[in-house]
């Protein structure tokens, strides 16, 4: 007996609309059973990782803050992925965003002016473009696989920053610690509360992406060569300037949202410094059905994972990595629920399966 | 000399229906052991069906096998094996990242010893002239050695039948020489060999027997000594081809398209190379382009749509201006369009509206489509309604997907889309291809049309009803060499059944070693 993947004649409209509806109730599922096993009330579990940070104010500021940066990064990666680029490494433009921004207080610290807080920000874009370039460039020249080579630079950009930052970026009245001086006056971005402007760029950001996804021809062609390549150089578009365009785009908004995030949150750079949202946005832009719009939405979703892993953390006393675990599931249910929309399971018996094997 | 049956192969009777196509019809007969026997045809004359169902690959629907005076059901290519039945497919699968013997103990039944393997095909291929390194990586091989692999691995099996799909298609006119000693070896050890060509030279130089096959039915069974080049050609192509329409006023403007000794390299293993084609579309004419699949058709149409980029600028001219390094698009503005053969992902985007396909081809075109970057939906689609009235596309839905239309109505779509703009020059390559008989007279009706309005039309189709119904002049393509454009009340069946073989081909190769 064996299992066979048969692709579907018709694939349902309703069901790929439901779909990440459905994985979310799955993964609240299989939570719940996790909660169980660990001899947790479920249902109690469920309500203070899901429910209850919603009813306090700072955890609603919170969860605004932490989406900001996975909205940035998923938009990004929807247009990536709607063309056929798989750009893995936002991490890593995201970690270079960081520090090309903080890169101005640690050696400029008095420059003390509004310019300061856009060439901090315009660093931080241009060094996500920049990270996300390498990868493009090396699938234009060497046809490298981009989900490689831009999955192995987080890595080097990690440790390029914790270089950086445990050796000569340090600040000198930092009592050792593993981190930069302090960011101070223009050099950190204005807030609301908690929340900082990151969270207007992610708007912005999602909405032009949208309609430029949707109305102009730059979105057609992206959505052409993701769709049908051979169609797409039919009507004249380059796949290599797609990759390089996506990559730059991806790449900058990464890195917009490292530098938001060290002007916003921190106000320093430290080490080590993994906050995950470019691993995560790609389950991002995926529960967003590769959407700009949807990524508004699944962002906040996301964002949520995080503040009940940290509340789980208190109210149950159990490791914040549960937020980890969450997320994964949530990625498996959804890529698990679009690959049978396109697909249905057939089980075929022994001797049917030895034919078609001989055959 | 009469031990045992007198044939190894026989086929009764054998029907194959596709659909409403007949793609075999009544087709019998008989291959007997040590006998290279060639099926002949062209495109579609139902060669390919046959040898799958000699090989278990397909069913007949009706009619019966018999292997050695015995009626046979051959289920499954496994089953066509344990006969002694082997088959080497025109394109290969192997693993390019295997050794040669890895290749071939992947597809021996059972266990296997990999070092007596190995100096198995050593001595295998070695006997037989086929010289192959079993430890070599098939990716460093060439495309005559892949094939000997296939061979070889064919023959480990020792089959008293193999099969050979256009064996010669992909080899050098060397490696070609090589494998005819091979097969006439195999012959003489009383191996039989369906040889499937359109290559009449080969077919006289090899073969003992040919069957030809024209519409799914056996036209002749001949002894190619007692033949020439000439006589099969017009067994091939048939004799009913003569010209429909007397009256058609030739009257050629100036030139709008105009190839100049264009050359193209090959950008795969079973690509073909294009050698200094040139050829002349007048204003009002319509010249078409036959050849058996696989000559060059699609390299053809991308080096003239400017998918693929040309060395020079001087090897295509629109109107007298040198666009070889324009891209599509560029090419396009200059007044030409162009309608690829595969409808669905070349034409069309296969999950996009109609009108978003619409853009798809006219969006640099058409200024009135984009409007400071953005899309101008209304606009689109009010062309996509116009083609759909003029050119009576049936659909479901107001704007459907292009999927979900039928070929027919696709393929109307997707002309007629070109036709709307008025090109000055149109390229089309297989126009009615996969079409239903009604679809296709629009379309051909619609293809004359627009020449008569003054446009130079371009066809590339392997329908040669189809080409002598709407050519004005006609050449033809063979390994990526395009003949002199002949006017086609001037072209008789046999003289273009011979070009489709390759006649007009240099062969310098030959040259080369007379010299």
């Amino acid at each position: 007996m064996r299992l066979v993947l048969e692709k579907r004649a018709e694939q349902s409209v309703r069901m790929a609309i439901l779909s990440p509806f459905i994985a979310l109730a799955l993964t609240v599922i299989a939570g719940g059973i996790i909660f169980a096993l660990r001899g947790l009330n479920p249902f109690e579990a469920l309500y203070v990782y899901f429910i209850e940070p919603l009813t306090q104010d700072w955890a609603r500021e919170q969860l605004i803050v932490k989406a900001a940066p996975l909205i940035l990064i998923g938009s990004g990666l929807a247009v990536c992925y709607t063309a056929n680029v798989w750009n893995i490494g936002a991490e890593g433009q995201f970690v270079i965003g960081a520090l090309l921004a903080g890169m101005i207080p640690v050696y400029f610290p008095a420059w003390q002016s509004p310019d300061v807080m856009v060439v901090m920000l315009a660093l931080g874009i241009i060094g996500g473009m920049a990270w996300g370039a390498i990868p493009a460039f090396l699938k234009i020249r060497f046809s490298a696989n981009e989900i490689l080579t831009s999955l192995m630079l987080v890595y080097v950009a990690q440790y390029l920053f914790d270089w950086l930052v445990r050796g000569p970026w340090r600040d000198p009245q930092g009592f050792n610690f593993p981190k930069t001086v302090n960011f101070a006056g223009w050099q950190l971005l204005p807030k609301w509360g908690e929340i900082h402007m990151g969270a207007l760029f992610a708007l912005i950001a999602s909405i032009v992406l949208a309609v430029v996804m949707w109305r102009m021809l730059k979105g057609f062609e992206l959505r052409v060569l993701g769709s049908a390549p051979r169609a797409g150089r039919f009507a004249g578009f380059s796949s290599e300037r797609a990759t390089l365009f996506c990559f730059l785009l991806s790449g900058g908004l990464a890195g917009l949202a490292g530098a938001s995030d060290v002007m916003g949150v921190s106000g320093q750079l430290q080490t080590p410094y993994a906050p995950n949202y470019g691993f995560v946005a790609i389950i991002v832009a995926f529960l967003g059905r590769l959407n700009p719009i949807g990524v508004i939405f699944a962002g906040l979703l996301l964002a949520l994972s995080y503040i009940g892993g940290e509340s789980a953390q208190v109210s149950l006393g159990i490791s914040d990595k549960i937020a980890k675990v969450f997320q994964g599931i949530l990625l498996f249910f959804i890529l698990a629920c679009d690959t049978l929309i396109l697909y249905r399971i057939r089980i075929e018996s022994g001797r049917a399966a030895q034919t078609r094997a001989a055959g | 000399m009469n031990r045992g049956p007198e044939y190894l192969l026989e086929a009764l009777h054998v029907v194959k229906v596709f659909g409403t196509l007949r793609a075999n019809d009544d087709v019998t007969l008989k291959v007997k052991p040590g006998e290279i026997h060639a099926f002949l045809g062209e495109n579609g004359a139902g060669k390919s069906t046959l040898v799958k169902m000699i090989y278990g690959a397909l069913q007949p629907t009706s009619g019966e096998f018999r292997w050695m005076g015995q009626p046979v059901t051959i289920a499954n290519p496994a089953a066509a094996r344990k006969l002694g039945i082997g088959m080497v497919f025109q394109h290969f699968s192997l693993f390019e990242a295997l050794t040669v013997a890895e290749n071939v103990a992947l597809a021996m039944p059972g266990d296997f010893d990999m070092a007596k393997l190995s100096e198995k095909i050593a001595r295998v291929s070695k006997e037989y002239g086929l010289p192959l390194a079993p430890t070599a990586t098939v990716a460093d091989l060439s495309v005559g050695e892949r094939q000997r692999i296939e061979i070889v691995r064919c023959l480990l099996q020792e089959p008293k039948l193999l099969i050979m799909d256009e064996p010669t298609a992909v080899l050098t006119p060397q490696e070609a020489d090589q494998l005819f000693v091979t097969l006439t070896r195999l012959a003489k050890e009383g191996c039989a060999v369906i040889y499937i060509s359109h290559r009449l030279e080969e077919v006289k130089r090899l073969c003992h027997n040919v069957t030809i096959l024209r519409h799914g039915k056996v036209v002749a069974n001949v002894d190619p000594a007692r033949e020439n080049a000439a006589s099969l050609a017009k067994l091939m192509v048939g004799g009913d081809i003569h010209v429909v329409r007397g009256n058609r006023k030739h009257a050629a403007g100036d030139v709008r398209l105009k190839l100049d000794r264009l050359s193209l390299d090959p950008d795969g293993p079973f690509a073909v190379e294009l050698k200094e084609i040139s050829l002349d579309v007048r204003a009002g004419e319509v010249v078409a382009i036959a050849g058996v699949a696989g000559n060059g058709q699609s390299e053809f149409f991308d080096a003239v749509s400017g998918e693929r980029i040309l060395h020079r600028d001087s090897m295509l001219q629109i109107d007298g201006k040198p666009m070889g390094r324009a891209g599509v698009n560029a090419r396009r503005k200059a007044g030409a369009a162009f309608v690829p053969e595969e409808r669905l992902g070349h034409g069309a985007v296969p999950a996009f509206s109609l009108s978003e396909n619409v853009i798809l081809t006219r969006h640099a075109s058409d200024k009135s489509l984009i409007r400071s970057g953005l899309v101008q939906r209304g606009d689109a689609s009010g062309i996509s309604h116009r083609v759909i009235k003029d050119f009576d596309v049936r659909k479901g839905k107001p704007d459907p997907e292009a999927r979900s239309l039928s070929g027919g109505n696709l393929q109307k779509f997707v002309i007629g889309r070109e036709l709307d703009r008025k090109p000055g020059m149109l390229v089309v390559n297989q126009p009615t291809w996969g079409v239903d008989a009604g679809a296709s007279a629009t379309i051909r009706q619609a293809i004359i049309d627009l020449s008569r309005q003054g446009s130079a039309v371009l066809v590339i189709s392997q329908d040669l009803d189809e080409i002598f119904e709407i050519a004005d002049r006609i050449a033809v393509i063979s390994r990526g060499q395009l003949s002199d454009a002949y006017p086609a009340d001037k072209l008789t069946a046999e003289k273009t059944g011979l070009l489709m073989a390759g006649e007009h081909e240099i062969k310098e190769v030959r040259h080369a070693a007379g010299a």
